[in-house]
């Protein structure tokens, strides 16, 4: 993580490219462990003489240096800090500062700006979250095969690693944008925001983002997504909405996928609803096979409800902006007129 | 895990706090966790000790405070408690819950020198 600016999106890569630009856009040095601020070239003296392990400024301008041991822990030094700040040893004025702030904060301010610009798109956008291997890509390249001409989809795809999910979406003639988080293990809304704006949907479009494959971690964040969508195959287990109850919780649909495989697995498919709506008393659920077709008609149908609800509040916005602007076109004239 | 980022989210609020109260330590955060807060303690704990080595708050003291998870039962139309998700209401067994409190995570606090 880059401790200058606290962003841990060192390892993202966007199209195999790292996530830098704006204020991010910084060294992220070695590690030891230490705040990049303090790594400057000592000026003066031996120029040439190699960076020290490490190096504290001083508010008074001077530099100080230690020789690390292997593995050594750093001791502050009386008038040394990292923020170059002095005070005097054997003073300490203690105060306890109000913070209130949220966690995820960051987060979640990233995906309201994420949730505004696809709204001001009248973009339809959802979150697929599962365990790898529910049949979440194959999903995708159905659908869009099934919206082909009526429904434009734009897909952000996450994993750790390869392209091989954003090809296969390619492969259909979606855009596709292909996040790997490296070590990550969920997609964030900063990510999310950095794809969108590479991904450029078009208005009316369906946004679908395929998370890291994970039935826990993706819960905790919001990326800007009308709803997130959980999907459960029935190779996996009825039991699986009890013992991961925060991914549950957070969707408003649930896809059982795989019903073809019914007749080989010991899947109940009541119990797996009942045990996900004790988490979430609303959630829906459809049943439905990527591979055989069978079901997907109601999928088919719930997501043009989504795209038609999104074009219509888009509408409705620019409908007021355009009221407002007849109104202002009106006063003008009559302005002109007695003049 | 996702207790990496929700510690450099920590470490983020704490230094920018640190900064504008011009702070040369951090020795102390107070975190406010629900029960029903998707996030294990221990790890933040963990993370938060990695995270934020080589900064002001380096060496702090993460105190992590857990407050109680409520939820709304529909059928009872009442206030219960809520030990995690999943839980029936302890009133009438029902599983038509509505959580309204227990899944915050707030940092409440810094002690600051």
């Amino acid at each position: 993580m880059c401790t200058t600016c606290g962003c841990g999106d060192g390892e993202t890569r966007i199209e195999g490219v790292t996530l830098t630009g704006g204020a991010h856009a910084h060294d992220h040095a070695s590690t030891n462990g230490h705040a990049q601020t303090q790594w400057r070239v000592r000026q003066g003296g031996s120029s040439h003489a190699p960076v020290p392990a490490h190096m504290h400024l001083h508010a008074d301008g001077t530099w100080h240096s230690h020789v690390h041991g292997g593995g050594s822990t750093h001791v502050a030094h009386a008038g040394a800090d990292p923020l170059g700040a002095t005070h005097e040893a054997g003073v300490s004025a203690e105060r306890i500062v109000r913070i209130e702030q949220d966690i995820l904060a960051r987060n979640n301010a990233y995906a309201d700006r994420n949730r505004h610009a696809l709204a001001d798109r009248g973009n339809f956008a959802l979150n697929l979250v599962s365990s790898p291997g529910s049949g979440k890509t194959t999903l995708l390249v159905r659908t869009i095969d099934a919206l082909h001409g009526r429904v434009p989809v734009f897909v952000i795809e996450g994993d750790q690693q390869t392209s091989l999910d954003a090809d296969r979406i390619r492969a259909t003639g979606a855009t596709a944008v292909q996040v790997n988080t490296g070590k990550g293990c969920h997609l964030d809304a900063h990510m999310v925001g950095h794809a969108l704006s590479q991904l450029d949907p078009s208005d009316g479009g369906l946004v679908m983002i395929e998370n890291v494959g994970n039935l826990v971690c993706p819960a905790a964040f919001d990326l800007g997504e009308a709803h997130k969508v959980v999907i459960l195959s029935v190779t996996e287990g009825s039991d699986k909405p009890l013992k991961y109850p925060d991914m549950f919780h957070a969707a408003d649909l649930m896809l059982i996928n795989k019903i073809d495989l019914l007749p080989y697995v010991q899947f109940d498919v009541d119990a797996a609803i009942a045990y996900a709506r004790r988490m979430r008393p609303e959630l829906e659920v459809i049943c439905l096979s990527a591979t055989s077709g069978e079901g997907f008609a109601a999928w088919l149908a719930w997501l043009e409800r989504g795209v038609a609800e999104a074009r219509h509040a888009r509408d409705q916005d620019l409908g007021a902006l355009r009221r407002r602007v007849a109104d202002l076109e009106a006063q003008l004239a009559a302005a002109e007129h007695a003049t | 895990m996702h207790e990496v980022a929700l510690a450099e989210g920590v470490l983020r609020i704490v230094m920018d706090a640190a900064r504008a109260s011009a702070a040369v330590r951090v020795h102390t955060v107070w975190v406010e966790l629900g029960a029903l807060a998707h996030v294990e303690p221990d790890a933040l704990a963990f993370c938060f000790d990695a995270v934020t080595r080589g900064s002001v708050a380096e060496g702090a003291k993460l105190d992590i405070a857990r407050t109680p998870g409520t939820a709304w039962c529909m059928p009872c139309s009442a206030q219960v408690p809520l030990g995690q998700l999943g839980d029936a209401c302890p009133r009438c067994g029902s599983y038509q819950l509505q959580v309204l409190h227990g899944d915050e995570m707030r940092v409440k606090e810094i002690g600051i020198a």
